[in-house]
């Protein structure tokens, strides 16, 4: 930064300085990407060797069962509204489940998000404990943890709800927290000043900074939870997935309900985007004129 | 040399640049004046293909420059080149890569993203930045120097370009005197030892009777004045500013020495 480091300097050792660095980094990216393609290589023989048949051999009959589906599809086109119909209660399980489970998932991402910032945690001392359990409820899969709440609550949508909204809080407790550690400590200094308690602080100091942020991270897990619900069917959760797996196992002559179903997802996840995105959209320019 | 007749930019129904005709015959340094909001920078933008022109025809050495597309376009970007009032750097990069970018118009995507420039490219780089006297900032990131610095990396950038002609916006509007000097001596070397063509947009009269060899007014869109810096008196001055009597020179002053010497002096530089 300042002019007076190297005054002597000729540009004869700037030009030699600057061509070692060059040849340094050269050097570095060489080496990056003959890691990169050497892992890439290896990783593909280790996959092909444990194949059950050959990736080269397989990938001519790829597209065969996407062309069977659509074909049957096809034939049966007059079916189509009726199907929809006949799935749209499971759509709205679906959907309901990842309301709920964002819904609460956030509430108590909220919470943990305060708990481990630094600067706002109640509890300072506790704060690694907050964080390493958020990385928990987001290390352990959705699909693990409803497979034993399914096994001791029975199916049905309640433990897919509990099973999201667990990966959810993990997940959403640490974008909230990166969005705190950016948040001004200045207006929670001034609310702690008049005496204000601790949740005082938050809600009416921190709040009002990060909520933009805060919702178009929950709208956006709004999406991926939507998916998450349908494939929780698979296991017995009941909703989208639970149709379109006795669908795709029964094979011939039901594929044009998995079609129709996957139809309803796909419409229903482009509805989801478009409108959060909107609404995102419009938070975070809305905002922009106020800060 | 460049001919624009009849320009017109408009952003809805408010025209930004309106109507504009100028003839440059031969490289020479051009101040462009006029308050924030007269449609200086916008001008500059549409003759550089940052923004698209509503109206009219620019052409340079015959060329019409409004009409290009693609790579024909980048070629005549890469010919006229463009500084920003706050550089337009990229902060994490060296600043010898930062000049390099002055070639990445005729360079391959995979060399330049590699970093493979040529050495006698890097050379060239790095006798610019002499050449500017920031030499010595070659290695660091551009992002830890200061704004004069700074800007006269991106000056180099232009330079790696070896453009016809340089566009500067408002290239000193965010600098101190000491640095805003500099700046503007560099450009005006760049004219008199390269023979370029270097249109800068100014909004301190001072600077533009100082550097440059013609001066053009702009007001809400329109050239208001086009002549010689001598030409422009208080009370042409008055006009393109939309200013009162109460209206002095000193005041838009970014120099030290007006200061003290309240009627500037056209200096030759």
């Amino acid at each position: 930064m300042t002019d007076i480091s190297h005054p002597t300097q000729t540009l004869g050792e700037i030009r030699t300085g600057y061509l070692a660095l060059v040849r340094q980094r050269r050097l570095y990216s060489f080496v990056a990407i003959f890691i990169f393609a050497a892992l890439m290589i290896s990783g593909f023989n280790l996959a092909e060797g444990r194949n059950g048949g050959s990736f080269w051999g397989g990938i001519d009959n790829f597209f065969d069962y996407p062309v069977e589906v659509i074909a049957e599809a096809a034939g049966k086109l007059d079916e189509m509204p009726g199907h929809f119909v006949n799935f749209f209660p499971a759509l709205v399980e679906t959907v309901n489940i990842a309301a709920v489970s964002t819904l609460i998932g956030a509430l108590l991402g909220i919470l943990f998000s305060l708990l481990s910032t630094r600067g706002m945690a109640r509890f300072p001392a506790l704060i690694p404990v907050f964080r390493r359990a958020m990385d928990i409820m987001r290390a352990v899969p959705e699909i693990v943890v409803a497979l034993v709440l399914i096994f001791i609550l029975g199916g049905g949508p309640v433990p897919a709800m509990i099973a999201i909204a667990i990966h959810t809080t993990g997940a959403l407790g640490k974008l909230f927290s990166e969005v705190n550690e950016n948040a001004s400590l200045k207006p929670v200094e001034g609310l702690q000043s008049v005496g204000a308690n601790w949740w005082q602080q938050m809600l009416l100091g921190v709040v009002p900074q990060v909520a933009p942020n805060w919702l178009s991270y929950a709208l956006l897990r709004f999406e991926i939870n939507i998916r998450a619900s349908a494939i929780l069917g698979f296991v017995g959760a009941g909703g989208l997935g639970y149709e379109l797996k006795i669908a795709i196992q029964w094979g011939q002559g039901k594929l044009d309900d998995a079609v129709a179903l996957f139809l309803l997802l796909f419409i229903t996840i482009i509805i989801v985007d478009q409108v959060s995105g909107y609404m995102r959209g419009k938070l975070t320019h809305g905002s922009a004129g106020q800060q | 040399m460049l001919r624009l007749e009849s320009l017109t930019k408009r952003f809805g129904a408010k025209a930004a640049v309106d109507n504009v005709s100028i003839e440059v015959s031969k490289p020479m340094m051009i101040g462009i004046i006029g308050r924030s909001g007269a449609g200086k920078s916008t001008l500059l933008r549409v003759l550089n293909r940052l923004a698209e022109a509503t109206e009219g025809t620019a052409e340079f050495e015959g060329r019409d420059i409004l009409g290009l597309r693609g790579r024909e376009m980048r070629a005549w970007q890469s010919d006229c080149a463009m500084i920003f009032q706050q550089f337009n750097l990229v902060p994490r990069m060296d600043v010898v890569s930062n000049v390099l970018h002055g070639t990445l118009a005729r360079r391959s995507t995979l060399a330049t993203v590699m970093n493979l420039y040529p050495q006698s490219d890097i050379h060239m780089a790095i006798d610019i930045l002499d050449r500017l006297g920031i030499a010595e900032q070659a290695p660091k990131r551009a992002e830890a120097l200061s704004g004069g610095q700074q800007q006269r990396v991106a000056i180099a950038r232009a330079l790696m370009q070896d453009p016809k002609i340089i566009l500067a916006d408002e290239p000193i509007a965010s600098l101190d005197p000491m640095n805003a000097q500099v700046v503007m001596e560099s450009l005006r070397r760049i004219h008199d030892e390269d023979g370029r063509m270097v249109i800068c947009n100014l909004h301190t009269l001072d600077t533009a009777r100082r550097y440059c060899d013609r001066v053009i007014g702009m007001r809400d869109g329109r050239v208001v004045f086009d002549g010689t810096p001598e030409q422009l008196t208080t009370g042409v001055a008055r006009d393109i500013y939309g200013a009162d009597a109460s209206f002095s020179e000193a005041a838009t002053s970014t120099e030290i020495e007006t200061l003290n010497a309240p009627q500037a002096v056209p200096v030759t530089a």
